[in-house]
C-alpha cells in the first residue's frame, strides 16, 4: 500500500525557515495552543512526518503522547535556535527503558 | 499460588491439562517473539542514536549560519529569498510488518529531478551564510527522513516489546503455575477418592464375610 504524504516543520520562525528550501512545509508557530491545533489538522490531512522544535514540543507533551501509539504521523523533535532541552535523545533513551527495563545503551 | 476455583473432577482435569499445554506453547512462542523483537529493536535504537546525533549537529550548524545570515541581511530580503521554494518533495509511505508490529517506511520523491537544486534565490542579494545554511540542511535531509522512520519504529516496537514481555511474564509466573498446581490438586483429590473407595469396599467385604460365617 503506497500513498503520497507530505512533511511539515513546526516551530518558531527563525528556527525552521531554512527547511522551506528543502520542500518541507513550514508552519511558523510560537504559541503552544496553536501548535496543538495545527498538529491535529496536519495529522488528518496527509502529513506523515512532523518535525517540531524541542522548545515547542516540550510545551505539549500530552499531545505528543496521543500520536505515540499511531503508525502515522511520526512526530520528531529537532533542535531549534533556543530552548533546546535534549528531548530528542531523552525520548530515545525512554523507549529503550520501556522495552528493556533500563537504559542499557547509555551514551554509547 | 492460589488454586483455580474448580470442581475436582476428571473432566476438569482433562480440560486443565489441555489448557496447560496451550499455555506452555503460547509462552514459548511469545518468548521467541520477544527475543526477536528485542534483537531488531536494539539494532534500530543504535542507529537511531547515531542518526539523531548527526541530524542535531547538522541542524545546529545550519542554525548558526542562519543567524549570521539573518543579521547580515534585512528581514525582508531574507523572506523574499526563501519565500518561494524551488524544491518540493512528497513522501511515499510503505508499511512493513516486523513480528506483527506495523512500522512505516518513508520514500522521498522530489519534484525537481535535480536534488541539489535547492537555492530558491539568486545569489546577488543574499549572504553566503544563507547558502551554507541551506546547503547543510539539505545535506542532512536524507538522514532526517531516515531518523523519522527509525525513531517512529523504535517507539512502536518499544510498545510492542513491553506488551509482549507482560504477556510472557503473566504466562510464566501466573497462569502456568496456577494450572500446574490445580492439576496436582485435582489428581491428589481423585487419588484420595479412589483410595477411600477401596478402603470402603474392603470394609464392606469384611462385614459381609463376618455376617456370612458368623465371625465374632
Amino acid at each position: 500500500m503506497t500513498t503520497t504524504y507530505k512533511t511539515a516543520v513546526l516551530g518558531d520562525k527563525d528556527s525552521i525557515y531554512g527547511f522551506a528550501s528543502l520542500g518541507f512545509t513550514i508552519f511558523p508557530i510560537e504559541d503552544s495552543l496553536e501548535a496543538v491545533k495545527i498538529m491535529r489538522q496536519l495529522s488528518d490531512s496527509g502529513y506523515a512526518i512532523i518535525y517540531i522544535t524541542e522548545f515547542l514540543a516540550s510545551q505539549i507533551p500530552q499531545e505528543l503522547e496521543r500520536f505515540a501509539s499511531q503508525a502515522l504521523p511520526a512526530i520528531i523533535p529537532i533542535p531549534g535556535l533556543r530552548g533546546n532541552t535534549g528531548m530528542g535523545m531523552k525520548n530515545v533513551s525512554k523507549s529503550v527503558e520501556k522495552a528493556v527495563g533500563s537504559d542499557i545503551l547509555g551514551d554509547s | 499460588m492460589a488454586l483455580l476455583n474448580v470442581n475436582p473432577t476428571r473432566m476438569e482435569l482433562t480440560n486443565l491439562k489441555r489448557k496447560l499445554v496451550t499455555a506452555r506453547r503460547g509462552h514459548k512462542l511469545l518468548k521467541d517473539k520477544r527475543d526477536e523483537l528485542m534483537r531488531i529493536f536494539l539494532d534500530l535504537v543504535r542507529e537511531n542514536k547515531r542518526l539523531r546525533r548527526r541530524v542535531e549537529e547538522g541542524i545546529i550548524q545550519a542554525n548558526e549560519h542562519m543567524s549570521i545570515a539573518r543579521s547580515v541581511m534585512s528581514d525582508k530580503s531574507l523572506d523574499i529569498a526563501l519565500m518561494l521554494p524551488t524544491q518540493d518533495m512528497t513522501l511515499e509511505v510503505k508499511e512493513k510488518n516486523v513480528m506483527s508490529v506495523i512500522i512505516p517506511e518513508f520514500d522521498v520523491t522530489y519534484k525537481r529531478a535535480d536534488e541539489s537544486d535547492i537555492y530558491s534565490y539568486g545569489f546577488a542579494f543574499t549572504s553566503s551564510d544563507l547558502d551554507v545554511a541551506v546547503k547543510s540542511l539539505s545535506d542532512i535531509m536524507p538522514d532526517m527522513i531516515r531518523l523519522a522512520e527509525v525513531e517512529k519504529s523504535c517507539a512502536l516496537m518499544a510498545d510492542e516489546i513491553e506488551k509482549t514481555r507482560r504477556r510472557v511474564n503473566a504466562l510464566e509466573h501466573v497462569m502456568i503455575p496456577q494450572y500446574e498446581e490445580t492439576i496436582k490438586f485435582i489428581t491428589m483429590k481423585l487419588d484420595e477418592n479412589e483410595r477411600s473407595a477401596t478402603t470402603r469396599l474392603m470394609k464392606v467385604k469384611d462385614m459381609m464375610l463376618a455376617k456370612a460365617y458368623n465371625y465374632d
